[in-house]
């Protein structure tokens, strides 16, 4: 159990290392590289926890799309931040009670597994090692779970319709280029032969 | 709770913990050579930038185009949408006609929403 | 592979979602191919709506499928015929006035769809994970209606700040989902309740209730959670609003009642603390903050408010007659508000469409139709007899003093004295004052709209009463 316990305390370590540089560096690019940091050493935990997919998908889609989506925003908006964070240190004391009585939160619930671990560990789902992580995953989601599934392809589609919606502007007067349009041109729709008299012009 | 095997789905994933371990103290390496090993005489022309170059030292952020955030969104959604592939293809003789069919589906829904983007003109580039 | 899915007559409970969900992809494709074809598809996703609505009441067949995740009772249909009809008639307010609002793209009509579709696979979760992805895909539909407008500021930030905060809400209901996942190992709703039934009272059960509960209370904007309402009813367009103001309040009720009663029931000592709470703080909280509102769309988010309140009251007790009383004043609750948007969107003069109460005013000179509906809308979200807002507010209070909860009753019945001080404002300056501006005609479909819902709120009793009643018992009856 050494080996699990030593990247455990390596990885959260890493994580909320990473998550206090997220709040507290001046420079954003610099927040979202250690945000992108503490997710893969969640992705970490993950691992430890057994949960194989779940740290792949977290660094894919997360370390991979998300975190290059914030990046972009960060970029896009040409915003002084450090001026932006100027006044936050006002809102410090309500910061420190709400995560006081998050903290009080979680320890009260980690708190009930000592008082009453029976139903915990009794009741709790146990990982079956015996096939894959994702192929366990598999032999559900498509079958058990595919009303869920199905579900998800709406929302991703919801999402696409969202993007376009809200972002998509063409803008005026461009010309773009229409192979058809090209192709299909013979010299009956292309040429026109105008007699021109002379000194007249057209 | 299970011990044993969690240290043999460690075990899985050693290459990767040395080639992390091996790729940290290359990049270390190469970092902290310079220091001790480069000849460092700095001096006011050298160090700026030559006549019309950018500055060594800047703000690099500047304004992007609202574009490149749709490309990116919608690269997003695919790539969750592949991420729903991969159980699929590995529990692939499991879920059966059923399963497959299912899958079918989903990327049924996801290409009316390709077509709905191309149509649209969001994949082009004005 | 264990699926019960063997036919496509198995279906048959899914039929309306299926339907709604492959109409939904057909306009999409339609409006994508077929030029010019936005209001055409309006129409036709309007003609979808009802037809679902249509299938719901006549399809009986009821069931679980899909492993336990998906659930259709006569409580699901009954709040399903309800959300349908809400988004359908929440269509027909936005046709005169697309092109003004700004929401005159095919897209509109899609997403509505979507998000019924959404709010139809909330009122038949019987699974955390399906509750959830009901709720996404409502809620994602909603954000992007509330920022359609884009040129318009005002719209943006309501969009952007129901985003945020239904993000905040949607993280505290999974949160609480995953405690109680966690100390129970179940997610299928029926499956908890036996796991509570046969262990001891847990901490982290109850904290996981507790975080589902908040994370729901922001979705029927009940306080402490409704500060986005005002903000977004008055940003987003007044149809999107119209929308907002209906449809999704039922469907998230629906939810809020089948997830205390079937999952909780052993716990009913526990959630009904948290109910009785924001069931008070709802009712007191608009009366009070009704009264300062100048603007006509926040005023009408406060009450909203405040009749969410009243809902909860009956969800408080907890009991036949409560559940009943809950489906009946949402029912109400629908009618009264397309009726009174139906209003606000007709009242269209050379400046724009009304803002603030202090535009109705002299409308019963100008517009005495129109006036004449705002103030049974008015007399009736009061609470007075003979009108259909009172007999929701009696099943409701009936209940609670049932269940000998006299104290929330009334202060109940207090907050609604107290409300009726800014409902009655808008009908003093309908009335009492004198003219500013001449509006325009109003569209056919509009006046429509105002006369059925204006008489059915006026003749409640003698025609619609007793049936919607008998509904009412039958839906609430599917849940004991």
């Amino acid at each position: 159990m050494t080996l699990p316990v030593f990247f455990f305390y390596i990885f959260s370590g890493i994580a909320i290392a990473s998550a206090v540089m997220v709040i507290s560096s001046r420079n954003p690019v610099h927040s979202v590289l250690f945000l992108i940091l503490a997710f893969i050493n969640a992705a970490g935990i993950f691992m430890l926890a057994g949960a194989e997919f779940l740290a792949m998908i977290l660094i894919i889609v997360y370390v991979g799309a998300v975190m290059v989506l914030f990046l972009f925003v960060v970029m896009m908006l040409d915003v002084d931040f450090a001026d932006f964070k100027r006044g936050a240190l006002q809102y410090m004391p309500v910061g420190v009670i709400v995560g006081v009585i998050l903290l009080i939160e979680l320890l009260m619930v980690a708190g009930s597994t000592f008082v009453s671990p029976e139903l915990a560990a009794g009741s709790a789902m146990p990982i079956n090692n015996a096939v894959s992580n994702t192929q366990a995953l598999g032999e559900v989601l498509y079958t058990r779970y595919v009303f869920l599934f199905q579900g998800a392809g709406l929302i991703l589609l919801v999402a696409m319709i969202g993007a376009i919606v809200l972002t998509l502007h063409h803008r005026k007067g461009v010309k773009r280029q229409d192979i058809g349009e090209q192709v299909a041109r013979n010299p009956k729709t292309a040429i026109k032969v105008v007699k021109v008299k002379s000194g007249e012009g057209l | 709770m299970q011990g044993e095997t969690m240290n043999d789905l460690l075990f899985d994933y050693l290459p990767i913990i040395i080639f992390l371990a091996l790729s940290a103290v290359i990049g270390l390496a190469l970092l902290v050579a310079p220091f001790v090993i480069a000849v460092k005489r700095p001096d006011p022309e050298k160090v700026s930038a030559y006549e019309c170059g950018f500055e060594a030292f800047d703000d690099a952020r500047m304004k992007f185009d609202v574009r490149f955030y749709l490309v990116a969104i919608l690269f997003i959604i695919f790539d969750l949408e592949v991420a729903f592939l991969f159980p699929w293809a590995v529990a692939f003789k499991e879920v059966g006609w059923f399963g497959f069919w299912s899958m079918m589906i989903f990327l049924g829904i996801l290409t009316v929403g390709f077509i709905y983007e191309w149509r649209k003109g969001a994949l082009e580039w004005d | 592979m264990d699926s019960d899915l063997i036919s496509f007559a198995s279906l048959a409970p899914a039929y309306p979602e299926l339907f709604l969900a492959i109409g939904a992809v057909v306009l999409l494709m339609a409006g994508v191919f077929i030029k010019n074809a936005s209001a055409r598809l309006v129409g036709v996703a309007i003609g979808m709506l009802l037809a679902v609505t249509v299938l719901v009441i006549i399809q009986p067949a009821t069931g679980v499928l899909f492993n336990g995740g998906f659930i259709q009772d006569d409580f699901a249909r009954y709040m399903k015929a309800l959300v349908l009809a809400g988004s359908a008639f929440a269509l027909v307010l936005s046709v005169s006035n697309a092109v003004d609002n700004g929401i005159a793209k095919f897209e509109y009509a899609v997403l509505v769809v979507l998000a019924t579709l959404g709010m139809m696979v909330m009122v038949s979760a019987n699974d955390l994970m399906v509750l959830y992805i009901g709720i996404e895909l409502q809620a994602l539909s909603l954000y992007i209606l509330a920022a359609m407008k884009r040129e318009s500021a005002r719209a943006t930030e309501a969009g952007l700040k129901y985003f945020v905060l239904g993000a905040l809400s949607s993280g505290m209901l999974l949160y609480g989902a995953s405690l109680i996942y966690g100390f129970t190992g179940q997610t299928q709703l029926d499956k908890i309740a036996e796991v509570i039934l046969l262990s001891d009272r847990s901490v982290g059960v109850i904290f996981g209730l507790a975080f589902l509960l908040a994370g729901l209370a922001f979705k029927v904007s009940a306080v402490p959670f409704h500060m986005w309402t005002p903000d977004v009813y008055e940003g987003a367009p007044t149809p999107v609003t119209a929308f907002f103001a209906t449809a999704p309040k039922v469907a998230a009720m629906a939810l809020l009642i089948r997830l205390v009663m079937d999952s909780f029931e052993p716990l009913a000592k526990d959630w009904q603390q948290i109910i009785i709470f924001l069931s008070i703080a709802s009712m007191v909280l608009a009366a009070f903050a009704g009264i300062g509102q100048k603007n006509l769309i926040r005023m009408i988010a406060y009450s909203a408010i405040g009749h969410m309140g009243f809902a909860l009251v009956g969800l408080s007790a907890g009991n036949l007659v409560g559940i009943e009383g809950v489906a009946i004043y949402m029912a109400i609750y629908l009618t009264m508000n397309i009726g009174l948007f139906a209003c606000i969107l007709s009242l269209k003069s050379n400046n724009g469409y009304v803002r603030n109460i202090s535009d109705l005013a002299g409308l019963a000179q100008t517009r005495p139709y129109v006036a004449a509906i705002i103030a049974i809308m008015m007399f009736s979200l009061i609470g007075l007899p003979p009108l259909a807002g009172f007999f929701a507010k009696w099943h409701v209070f009936l209940a609670a003093i049932e269940a000998q909860l006299f104290v929330l009753a009334v202060i109940g019945v207090l907050a609604s004295a107290i409300s009726a001080f800014y409902y009655l404002r808008v009908v003093k300056t309908m009335y009492f004052d004198a003219p500013e501006q001449e509006f325009v005609p109003i569209p056919g479909e509009l006046a429509f709209v105002m006369g059925i819902t204006g008489f059915l709120v006026i003749s409640y009793y003698l025609t619609v009463g007793r049936t919607l009643v008998d509904f009412a018992n039958v839906a609430a009856g599917s849940l004991f």
